[in-house]
């Protein structure tokens, strides 16, 4: 029998290993796993590479993972928001490494490694400080830049619903990274507002089908 | 001659959108477009965290968490609106199916260079979100910005020295002054403010400006700017 549930966060992420690459859902604090990250940044794991769009607000969730000297260096589009305070200090004092990497390149490199695709060309940051260092490749006559796919060993996100398989529904638009983390990871462990029975989800609506998702814990309801 | 103002900057650029495109707004200066649609037009707007068809808050409206735009401020769905991932967004973005890109500036080049995401004396992190698959993405990317910096200086300018977000993207500048498109030929003023000589906009620029020969006055309703006491951000939002 197929069942993906987990009673605690905690549970969830106890075996998560020093070093792991952990790609994280969500777009500021909309559809962020925040009690998954909290619970991996009790565990005070060290040397964590995190994928992500944004860097965190206030000490909770990715902020809390910071804080607590989990991670060495975040990979994201747009670290610096109201509330990004412990990110600044880690990042002024040099004792956090940045990738920056375009919005749209995040979501394609996650795609990509989710795929089986090693790397893929694309227009954007041709000819920006960011694709310093890439190979340039031209094709029917224009300038494409190299990137490499990103494959996670393990994806933290956040769902609406989720059955005893492992399917995931969202609500409006905490989906956002949500669905490209949790295909793009070797361990991937949802947190959802509420478990359902198996069936309740209409297979025409399902967004992350089971296949993705190795662990599912309730922990709260949408808005508490 | 007056210079327009913000909202008078947004209008111009609302009434250059034609009835029935997908348009992504960045975040900033770029947002007020939305407030000065004409009501005849149906445009749909993109955001890059996984909307299509979605409006501002209405008086009164409460705010929704999970419901926001990539500035993370609160909107509300129209009918006809869709939610999807990011991956397929970008794919939205970097496959060509936008329309439009309006993005604010910090310098744009005679060659449609565009620099808008990093200044040179910064010391905190970079941030480049979306601008980058934005720029080579849309169909045509416009940009609305002022005319010069505080200082004076021209943003339109010869060569850009900030970093770049991308090369030779933008097809067109709203200004406080003047609208300006990027030809083949140049950098060609469609539309000036009255009172404004066309000598006078080019010692405002850095960049060769040539009039075309069927320019018009740069006309807009009077919509005054509400003064509002500054706010301060509240955690998670841009």
């Amino acid at each position: 029998m197929i069942d993906k549930r987990r009673q605690t966060a905690d549970e969830a992420v106890a075996d998560i290993k020093d070093g792991s690459t952990v790609l994280i859902g969500g777009f500021g604090m909309t559809g962020e796993p925040r009690e998954l990250c909290s619970a991996l940044a009790a565990r005070k794991v060290r040397g964590l590479t995190i994928v992500t769009n944004n860097a965190g607000s206030g000490e909770f969730g990715i902020g809390l993972l910071m804080k607590q000297g989990c991670v060495d260096k975040i990979v994201c589009s747009f670290p610096r928001v109201p509330g990004s305070v412990v990110f600044e200090e880690l990042y002024e004092a040099g004792k956090l490494e940045l990738e920056m990497v375009p919005q749209g390149t995040i979501a394609e490199r996650v795609r990509a490694g989710a795929a089986g695709v090693p790397a893929f060309f694309t227009r954007t940051s041709w000819g920006t400080p960011l694709a310093e260092g890439k190979e340039v490749r031209t094709f029917d006559g224009k300038e494409y830049v190299m990137e490499r796919a990103i494959r996670g060993d393990v994806a933290l996100v956040k769902a609406y619903k989720g059955d005893r398989w492992g399917n995931l529904v969202y609500a409006k638009s905490m989906r956002n990274f949500n669905p490209v983390m949790a295909m793009g990871a070797d361990l991937t462990i949802a947190q959802v507002s509420e478990i359902v029975e198996l069936g309740e989800l209409d297979p025409e609506h399902v967004i992350t089908p089971g296949i993705f998702v190795n662990r599912v814990v309730q922990l709260e309801a949408l808005n508490a | 001659m007056t210079p327009l103002n913000r909202n008078q900057m947004a209008w111009r650029v609302a009434h250059d959108i034609p009835d029935g495109s997908y348009v992504n707004l960045g975040v900033g200066m770029p947002l007020a477009v939305v407030n000065f649609m004409p009501d005849d037009r149906d445009i749909v707007f993109h955001s890059e965290n996984g909307l299509l068809g979605m409006r501002d808050l209405k008086p009164g409206e409460e705010p929704d968490s999970e419901l926001v735009n990539a500035g993370k401020r609160p909107v509300r769905m129209l009918p006809g609106g869709a939610f999807f991932h990011h991956a397929d967004s970008f794919l939205m973005i970097r496959g060509g199916h936008l329309d439009f890109a309006v993005l604010g500036a910090y310098e744009v080049a005679e060659n449609g260079d565009l620099a808008n995401w990093r200044l040179l004396d910064s010391k905190s992190a970079p941030a480049v979100g979306g601008a980058m698959d934005l720029v080579y993405g849309a169909k045509k990317v416009l940009v609305i910005c002022e005319h010069n910096s505080k200082d004076g200086s021209p943003k339109i300018v010869k060569e850009a020295k900030l970093p770049l977000t991308g090369r030779e993207c933008v097809s067109k500048i709203f200004t406080d002054h003047a609208v300006i498109e990027r030809t083949g030929d140049g950098m060609v003023v469609r539309e000036m403010i009255e009172g404004l000589t066309f000598d006078e906009l080019q010692d405002r620029t850095g960049a060769k400006l040539r009039l075309a020969n069927d320019w018009k006055p740069l006309i807009t309703p009077d919509l005054p700017v509400e003064e509002r006491p500054s706010r301060k951000k509240q955690v998670g939002e841009i």
